[in-house]
């Protein structure tokens, strides 16, 4: 299990790719943002755990069609079914190698990109917990989507058609411990029903990706 | 219908040569009897009920906006039992009739959007608000999207029966989650709005308050409803089962040369 990381993420760093270009992706659209809604300060603040859950929530997304398509091109996909490994736990390496590579590099820059929208201060901390927390869920659950689209020759699109519904309650309750954090509210509900997620997620998609991969390879 | 009760009898028509011939015996009446009650409900609804006192005639909306949106949730639903039975007893029939649902489920999805965009414009002076009742209709509308996707965009009938009823199984719980997750988020952003006490009137939950002059011809639309759901989804299936021979014909007309 621990090879398959380390050749994951090996894999990410020497192909560049991935890696850098969710990074790249997210300043680009927190950058638009202020072109598109106007420069005043207080709107920015206001609209800036929203803009930055959706910004990390679609630079995770961008990733997502690299995730099992290249192993599945090369064919080390077909080898790693056939392998002693469950195929449980490829999906869940994969699904974290995925989180190491795109989710935590988001939640890094997450807070430098918060200060170009203006962020008010008690956001910051909030921000990077949500985050923190919320992005597993969103790789759990690419990785389910990634499994469901591998065999398709453009399957991008439709990767995000299907993701981007299975989203909506992890970015409902990030953003929200985000918003609240940035107001100065209680963000205990928000950020308990977050974690659940996530960890209902973790605990339970693999086995519905691991079905799913089994029915494409077959 | 009790499965357990007539294992016997339900199961037989997992055989699609047995399904066709039921269901085009049923089908004319089935044609006939939602016909009928659509025309008598909505006539009864829209000629003969008075106007409410406050919201003049656009009451009458309900008339459609109700049926439709009861059976864009039970279409889900149905298709979450068909993808189960084709997951564990792998009847085919039962994945086409999944595929078959799916468009009238969403023509009924967006029937209940559009109608209430409609209502709402002259109730709530909005043609849409992200009220949580209205968001998670849109929610599901998109699961629907992706469902239909889905199926369109696999070649082997087999893997994208087996895909697309994995996604039932998986969108199902995540819907579930969305609409308790938007009650939340919209709760979170102005509490008690106005907005949501008029939501009200458009659920389920109000079905007790609606009164009886109203509550008879709706419930003949819904049944009028039901009917014609059960209607095109029998009509469809059948369509898909042919469709599925006539693939298989060719495919066996190739193979001879």
């Amino acid at each position: 299990m621990i090879a398959l990381l380390l050749r994951d993420l090996k894999l990410a760093f020497r192909a560049g790719g991935g890696f850098g270009l969710g990074l790249a992706f997210f300043l680009i659209v927190t950058v638009l943002v202020p072109f598109s809604v106007g420069p005043q300060s207080s709107l920015l603040s206001t609209i800036a755990p929203g803009v930055l859950w959706l910004g990390a929530l679609l630079a995770c997304l961008l990733s997502l069609d690299r995730l099992l398509a290249l192993d599945w091109e090369d064919g080390s996909l077909d080898l790693l079914a056939t392998a002693p490994l469950p195929l449980e736990a490829v999906v869940s390496i994969k699904a974290l190698a995925h989180w190491l590579t795109t989710g935590l590099p988001l939640v890094l820059a997450a807070p430098f990109l918060g200060v170009l929208l203006n962020l008010p201060v008690p956001g910051f901390f909030w921000l990077v917990i949500s985050l923190l927390i919320g992005t597993p869920a969103m790789s759990v659950i690419g990785t389910f989507g990634a499994a469901l689209t591998v065999g398709l020759k453009r399957g991008g699109l439709l990767l995000s058609l299907l993701v981007l519904p299975l989203y909506v309650p992890t970015l409902i309750f990030g953003a929200e411990v985000a918003r609240r954090g940035a107001t100065g509210m209680e963000t205990q509900t928000p950020l308990l029903m977050l974690a659940g997620i996530t960890a209902a997620t973790i605990a339970l998609l693999p086995f519905a990706s691991a079905a799913v991969l089994r029915i494409n390879l077959r | 219908m009790s499965i357990a009760a007539k294992t016997n009898t339900l199961w037989e028509y997992a055989n699609p040569r047995k399904f066709l011939a039921t269901s085009e015996r049923v089908l004319p009446f089935f044609w006939m009897s939602s016909l009928l009650c659509l025309v008598v409900g909505l006539t009864w609804g829209f000629f003969f009920t008075p106007d409410d006192y406050k919201q003049g005639s656009t009451v009458k909306i309900i008339y459609l906006h109700v049926p439709a949106a009861l059976m864009a949730i039970n279409c889900w639903l149905m298709m979450l039992a068909t993808s189960l039975v084709w997951l564990v007893r792998r009847h085919h029939v039962s994945a086409l009739a999944a595929r078959a649902a799916a468009p009238v489920g969403i023509v009924m999805t967006l029937i209940a959007l559009a109608t209430g965009a409609i209502w709402g414009q002259p109730m709530w002076g909005t043609w849409w608000a992200w009220d949580p009742r209205l968001t998670a209709f849109l929610i599901l509308f998109l699961f629907y999207l992706g469902y239909v996707a889905l199926w369109e965009a696999i070649e082997d009938s087999d893997t994208a029966a087996d895909l697309t009823s994995v996604l039932c199984l998986v969108g199902s719980v995540f819907a579930l989650l969305s609409r308790y997750a938007v009650n939340f988020w919209n709760q979170g952003l102005h509490q008690g709005a106005s907005v949501m006490r008029a939501a009200a009137v458009t659920g389920a939950d109000t079905e007790e308050k609606v009164s009886n002059i109203y509550f008879y011809p709706l419930l003949l639309c819904i049944i009028g409803f039901v009917l014609l759901f059960i209607t095109l989804v029998l009509y469809r299936t059948g369509t898909e089962i042919r469709a599925r021979r006539i693939k298989a014909l060719l495919a066996r007309e190739r193979l001879n040369g």
